[in-house]
């Protein structure tokens, strides 16, 4: 999933100033999955920004709405109308969605109520990390199934730097070395020889191409 | 004239090799540089220059290897992949041929967490062993990244680290031996302070018969304090120093420290010169050139041959 983290309240409210009637917009799936931008936290940045409103005697008046998708337009759709009568969207959406519905609405005021984050895994309940950079040529087949470009802090890809201890990262001892879990992994299955091949410099136009990426598919144009 | 690399003459040479570090300064002054440099002429046979070493901007490696080398030493130029893509990299690799630097240390860097440029995007566009390839490519190949052609090839030793103190321990021997395979002709070691351990690290080296490949220089920096023993082991990535060299450390009277720093530097290059397979030293005092002359002397490794 996309994961995000609400930005703080401070800096919300400052971006929010300018605006009296406000529209915040959730997103049912991966920031509702991360909890923070699902139907929850929307009731919850809601009434925070009415009492603080009400606490500095400001009059402002905040509407509340999840979208089950931010990114898809069929589910912005569902907006239509509805926005005539704010002043500005907060969306609680990753980038993707603020921009898929300012895409839409294009004028009105649509402003990121989060700081998108990573593409990550659930690790625990209240843990997410970040395990894959979308390089655009997956190469898990080579590692084991953890990710060098991602998960070591230098993107490696023949193996740990100087700096390995303990398991951990040089950079950071909270989190482990991924080349320790690719070579422990790898031993465990018997191959660890398969890392004595060069890994060659990645291909990063597949990542940066020409600008921004995209997919086309004539198989899914034409059936619609 | 051709311009040979010393480091390279001495090792093939059969000689004990003796390489320094000398680290740019915080500034663009180049007489810092020369002052090192002719502080460390004579005494050694090639001079490493690092680069922006844990991520802190200083004077660039390759101008200050240029430095060096007007002023007769033979640098070593090391390069990071931390800062600079393909592109930029390969263009100093030609620029350092050009400017006639005939050594070259391929290094991924310390993360720029690490530095004084918190908050730089790290580049890490290839790693360490790509890098040696790529150089290795260049020169024997006249190639560069892609198979373009170069009209004129770069002529370099080419040069690696180890760690041999770092985990996972039983992959590091696998790892060195994947830097020579990728073209690195030498290696210098990480500080060594644990030679139990590198004594098992090389055991490995000479069962895979890696240092008959390879030329291998043991590193070594003499301690200026228990302090500054403490603060490596706990701060610098990837250093080991066990406790028995700290608790001697903090024997002595802090007056003397320096002295016991210098005493267990010298007892370690002995330990070196008996182990087989050991081409040299590398000594890395960091701020404190001026005592590798004293180092070498006492450590019988003057005068340095002349190749
Ligand atoms: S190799 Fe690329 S696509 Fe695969 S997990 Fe890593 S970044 Fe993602
Ligand atoms: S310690 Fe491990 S994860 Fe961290 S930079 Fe080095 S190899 Fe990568």
């Amino acid at each position: 999933m996309i994961t995000a983290e609400r930005k703080p309240i401070t800096e919300i409210e400052a971006m929010l100033n300018p605006f009296r009637r406000i529209l915040v917009v959730g997103c049912g799936t991966c920031v509702a999955e991360c909890a923070a931008g699902g139907e929850k936290e929307v009731a919850l940045l809601s009434s925070a920004l009415r009492m603080d409103a009400r606490l500095k005697g400001r009059k402002i008046e905040v509407g509340e709405v999840t979208i089950d998708r931010q990114c898809v337009y069929e589910f912005i759709n569902e907006l239509t109308g509805f926005v005539d009568h704010y002043d500005a969207i907060l969306s609680l959406g990753c980038g993707a969605g603020v921009q898929a519905v300012a895409g839409l609405f294009p004028k009105m005021p649509v402003l990121p109520g989060l700081n998108t984050k990573f593409i990550g895994e659930t690790k625990e309940t209240g843990l997410w990390i970040e395990n894959c950079r979308a390089c655009g040529d997956c190469k898990l087949g080579y590692f084991a199934g953890v990710c060098p470009l991602t998960r070591c802090a230098k993107g490696l890809l023949n193996g740990p730097c100087g700096g390995s201890k303990n398991g951990v990262c040089e950079t950071n001892p909270d989190t482990p070395c991924a080349w320790q879990m690719i070579i422990d992994r790898l031993e465990g299955r018997g191959q660890i020889d398969l890392l004595q091949t060069i890994f060659p410099p990645v291909d990063w136009s597949k990542y940066e191409g020409k600008g921004p990426r995209k997919i086309e598919r004539e198989d899914q144009r034409s059936g619609s | 004239m051709e311009v040979e690399s010393n480091l390279k003459k001495v090792l093939m040479n059969g000689h004990f090799a003796v390489t320094a570090e000398c680290g740019p300064p915080k500034g663009a002054d180049p007489d810092v540089i020369q002052k090192k440099g002719n502080i460390l002429k004579g005494y050694v046979d090639s001079v490493n220059v690092t680069d922006n070493q844990t991520g802190v901007v200083r004077l660039c490696s390759l101008a200050a290897c240029a430095i060096l080398k007007r002023e007769g030493l033979d640098p070593v130029l090391q390069m990071v992949t931390r800062d600079r893509n393909r592109i930029a990299l390969q263009s100093d690799v030609l620029g350092a041929s050009a400017l006639g630097i005939r050594n070259i240390l391929c290094l991924s860097g310390d993360h720029q967490s690490f530095g004084n440029q918190r908050e730089a995007k790290g580049v890490f566009d290839i790693d360490s062993i790509q890098l040696i390839q790529t150089v290795r490519s260049m020169r024997d190949e006249g190639k560069v990244i892609g198979g373009d052609v170069l009209i004129q090839p770069p002529d370099l030793f080419i040069g690696t680290t180890e760690n041999p103190f770092a985990d996972p321990f039983q992959y590091r021997v696998l790892r060195l031996e994947k830097k020579i395979m990728a073209g690195a002709e030498f290696i210098q070691t990480q500080c060594i302070y644990n030679i139990a351990r590198f004594k098992e690290w090389m055991k490995q080296v000479q069962d895979r018969g890696i240092d008959k490949k390879v030329y291998i220089l043991g590193g070594i920096t003499p301690m200026k304090s228990a302090s500054m023993a403490q603060y490596m082991n706990t701060k610098v990535a990837g250093m080991d120093i066990p406790d028995h060299m700290i608790m001697r450390m903090k024997s002595v009277a802090a007056k003397n420290q320096r002295e016991e720093g210098i005493k267990i530097a010298i007892e370690t290059i002995e330990v070196l010169k008996e182990i087989k397979g050991i081409q040299g030293i590398h000594i890395m005092a960091i701020e404190w050139e001026e005592i590798v002359p004293r180092l070498v002397e006492e450590a019988g490794l003057y005068p340095r041959p002349a190749v």
